[in-house]
């Protein structure tokens, strides 16, 4: 994607409902079908097998929802902006929805790079869906961030290792309620390296499910600044899609 | 109905590829079921990965699905984890498009494109909350219906299946549909009113109106039991392929399945003649699609669904008239549209198809694959599959000259008359084919893969006596022995799950309560070796007084009622026994749609035609040009790649 010539464009998406079971490949297949039925002026990789350049950010989970992914396409000449999301959309599956979109500068970074941190938000229950109070939780996230450090123990290639997530965790609270229980907000760093929600709520206490996870945002810090991918690299205004 | 996804929804959480469960693919209907359409749901009875792809499914889902009478839905086979999540959770097998229970449907129509499949259509019955046994349903149960190939002899399955359809289902599923619309409109009350009436369509077979007389373990005599039903279901046959442009929404799954492409379909049927293939001898007589609707086809259907590879299906695609012309014209047209790619299976061994291929992958010439399935020139006289060694070394010279590396040959293991020698030979060719190869490149290699033999219905093999499982694996050894060192590679079909597609084959009626039992005892998904037993089967066999031998390696004489006599391809039954008598003289059949009738039956039994575009063979090979096949090899060889770059200089 970098030092190409043409037409970058970043583009975020959201990703809800029945279409939160298929993973983040097939999020990158329905996306260079879409591209192809709205016959995009695609760039491709050179190679015996060439590649749409498409590069995408973190990886979602299969089963978690998302308001904020985010996808890099090289095109080879300009596109008008202005309907760009709803043409996608349009040929995406019920569910992926394109939010926004931007011209990207030239040598913008990689999104896997440039992202820093992610939110969440989660519905938290006990094993098969027992209800969790929101006081009690409450306590237990406090209690877990007054602590020092926050230490799971998994396993990696056959051996047991334990990572403490503390510093991972930015902000957690308890913030709402919905029809299964309590839920949580929480901000994870990805630098230098991130986690799942699922492994924060394990820290806290090994009973804790996350039974609905939505990733809410994700940010780049810079030089200070916090910003929206979209805001990051633009070389144009981002264009707002109106929901539909 | 309602919808069951709230209580599906959290146990796709624990569930391996949740997504098989969810629909959603880009084509997928949103039926309404207004109060008296026909309901149905169309089942593959295997994983969604296995079961989307299936051309004959989508065909009879938009076939329905376009009527203002009728709604379908599809479902799959629910791998074993989320199998064990709906029994414990009680919740039903549903369709994947509104998630509804499966028991809610009027019909539920399986495909039954192979035998191992058959314990999964008990096990989805089951999780539908229907009995498994036709005699068990109440009357106002969902009818259970069953096509595909292996319909062509249902007897297995006549226990559990209410209505066969027998060939193309295009033209039958809306007569049905009529039949069981009305049912369902009267109250979904006279069962045996409706079957009646099902069987009086014809291509649909009512196994219960139909008695099985006995002579020892020999069939006397099948029997309808009333005036009105056939004695003889005749197959359906869709004359004209161009009435039916399916699937024109080709579904697009959001999950990666096998064959995941655009597939359109240019021609029905196949006359080569290949004594062992079913698919060839049960779908005569050949059926071109207009080469223009082909280009139509491919067109929008790309267009519709952004996929980057379509394939241009047939039994044999390159005998579809003209296709290099229209490989060429295709490959041109999405050259400038970003990196189509096109594919042809089943492709026939010789220099012409060498040529299409290389017109096709021009730049990533990894593997091509060829069938030449017998070893020897004798044996393949006695399989009418008739490639000369010549042409086989030729096409395989012209791949690796061409910048191809690997080649993989198909064998049958296990057929009438052969003898080592001819096994042996399988690892000849293959040896051979290496040391061409490594003319070329240090690189090249060759996979011979070999299946073993199960004789199949409405062949000119249908009589002859399977190989056992242990004389497979002695040939298998000897395979194995042969190609030592060689540069070859071997794979085989596991001699033990060949064995149980035999006893399911060619099997009657009393097969079914061993497919039953093995059911019971937990044995689906059987064509996933991973969860394949032969035991069970065996077990299943002896509880049940059967005897697997007599099913699977006995020859059967010709005055032998076979089980399924009463079902017909429209291939007489003298014409079968012919061309078993001459593959046992090994002597060759060529190819009726481009010399003379030999009268199988099909054409003029049911007033078929070929729908042929040109009357000419194609160039390249003894396969194609119908000369002198028993000296062979003396037909030029012309590479259409290289006539391309002769004609039109450096490319």
């Amino acid at each position: 994607m970098r030092g190409d010539a043409g037409f970058p464009v970043r583009i975020r998406f959201a990703k809800r409902g029945k279409v939160r079971f298929i993973s983040h490949r097939d999020v990158a297949r329905a996306f260079e079908r879409a591209f192809r039925i709205e016959q995009l002026p695609l760039a491709f990789t050179q190679g015996f097998a060439p590649r749409p350049k498409v590069s995408f950010g973190l990886a979602l989970s299969v089963g978690h929802e998302s308001d904020a992914e985010y996808l890099d396409v090289q095109l080879v000449d300009e596109v008008p902006l202005d309907s760009l999301a709803r043409r996608v959309s349009d040929a995406l599956p019920v569910g992926i929805d394109v939010s926004g979109t931007v011209a990207l500068a030239d040598r913008a970074p990689a999104l896997q790079e440039a992202v820093t941190s992610v939110a969440y938000r989660i519905t938290v229950t006990g094993p098969d869906d027992e209800h969790v109070g929101a006081d009690e939780l409450g306590v237990a996230v406090d209690q877990a961030l007054a602590r020092p450090s926050l230490p799971v123990t998994r396993t990696r290639k056959g051996h047991e290792v334990t990572e403490d997530l503390r510093s991972i965790v930015r902000t957690m609270a308890v913030t709402d309620a919905d029809d299964l229980g309590p839920v949580l907000d929480l901000e994870l760093s990805t630098q230098p390296r991130g986690t799942r929600p699922a492994e924060v709520l394990t820290a806290i206490d090994g009973n804790l499910v996350d039974r609905r996870v939505l990733r809410t945002k994700q940010w780049i810090e810079r030089g200070g600044a916090r910003l929206e991918p979209l805001e990051a690299d633009a070389r144009s205004r981002v264009l707002e899609a109106r929901a539909s | 109905m309602s919808s069951l996804w709230p209580r599906i929804e959290p146990l796709l959480a624990r569930v391996e590829k949740p997504a098989r469960y969810i629909g959603m693919e880009r084509g997928a209907a949103a039926p309404a079921h207004r109060p008296g359409d026909a309901s149905w749901l169309l089942v593959y009875p295997d994983t969604y990965e296995v079961g989307l792809p299936n051309q004959g499914l989508q065909i009879l889902y938009e076939i329905l699905n376009e009527r203002d009478d009728a709604a379908a839905e599809r479902a799959y086979a629910p791998w074993v984890d989320l199998e064990a999540e709906l029994r414990s959770h009680r919740v039903p097998l549903f369709s994947v498009e509104t998630h509804r229970p499966a028991g809610d449907f009027d019909v539920i129509a399986f495909n039954l494109s192979a035998e191992l499949v058959y314990t999964n259509v008990l096990n989805c019955l089951d999780l539908a909350g229907v009995p498994v046994r036709s005699e068990r349903r109440a009357a106002d149960a969902p009818l259970v219906v069953a096509g595909g190939h292996c319909a062509f002899n249902p007897e297995p399955m006549a226990d559990f299946v209410d209505a066969f359809v027998i060939g193309d289902g295009e033209e039958a599923v809306g007569e049905m549909s009529d039949v069981i619309g009305a049912w369902k409109r009267a109250g979904r009350t006279n069962r045996e009113g409706v079957l009646r009436e099902l069987a009086t369509i014809p291509g649909v077979y009512v196994p219960a109106l139909y008695d099985v007389e006995y002579d020892g373990p020999f069939i006397r005599e099948v029997r309808p039991r009333f005036d009105e039903v056939p004695a003889r279901v005749d197959k359906r046959t869709v004359a004209d392929l161009a009435e039916w442009p399916y699937p024109k929404q080709q579904l697009v799954p959001l999950v990666e399945v096998v064959h995941d492409r655009l597939n359109v379909e240019i021609f029905r049927g196949c006359t080569r003649g290949c004594r062992f293939c079913q698919a060839g001898m049960i779908t005569r007589p050949v059926r071109e699609r207009p080469e223009e609707q082909v280009r139509t086809m491919v067109q929008d259907g790309l267009r519709r669904t952004g996929y980057d590879e379509v394939a241009l299906t047939s039994l044999s695609s390159a005998d579809f008239s003209g296709v290099d012309g229209l490989v060429a014209d295709l490959v041109n047209e999405q050259e400038g549209s970003g990196c189509v790619s096109l594919s042809l299976p089943s492709l026939r061994v010789d220099a012409f198809t060498v040529g299409i291929a290389s017109e096709i992958q021009k730049v990533r010439r990894t593997g091509l694959t060829f069938a030449p399935e017998g070893g020897t020139w004798r044996i393949r006289q006695v399989l009418n599959k008739l490639i000369t060694e010549d042409d086989l070394y030729a096409a395989v010279d012209g791949a690796y000259s061409q910048g191809w590396r690997r080649v993989k040959l198909y064998f049958l293991a296990g057929v009438p008359t052969e003898m080592d020698e001819d096994t042996r030979g399988i690892a000849e060719l293959a040896r051979n084919v290496v040391k061409i190869g490594r003319k070329y490149t240090k690189q090249a290699s060759c996979t011979a893969s070999v299946g073993g033999f199960v004789p199949k219905p409405h062949t000119p093999f249908q009589w002859f006596g399977q190989n056992s499982v242990d004389e497979l694996e002695r040939k298998i050894g000897l395979l194995r022995g042969a190609v030592r060192k060689s540069g070859v590679q071997l794979r085989w079909h596991d001699p033990a799950a060949t064995f149980v597609e035999g006893i399911a084959s060619r099997g009657d009626r009393r097969v079914g309560r061993v497919i039953e039992r093995v059911w019971r005892e937990g044995g689906t998904f059987q064509e996933w070796s991973e969860r394949f037993e032969l035991g069970r089967w065996l077990d299943a066999m002896a509880a049940e007084g059967l005897d697997a031998d007599w099913y699977v390696t006995r020859h059967r004489t010709a005055d032998e009622v076979l089980p399924w006599d009463h079902i017909s391809a429209g291939l007489h039954r003298d014409f079968l026994w012919q061309d078993w008598q001459a593959a046992l003289h090994e002597h060759g059949l060529p190819d009726c749609r481009w010399t003379p009738c030999y009268d199988c039956g099909v054409c003029t039994d049911y007033a078929l035609e070929h729908v042929v575009a040109s009357p000419v063979a194609p160039a390249g090979g003894s396969q194609g040009t119908g000369q002198d096949l028993s000296r062979g090899g003396d037909t030029p060889v012309e590479f259409l790649g290289v006539r391309e770059k002769a004609s039109s200089g450096a490319r």
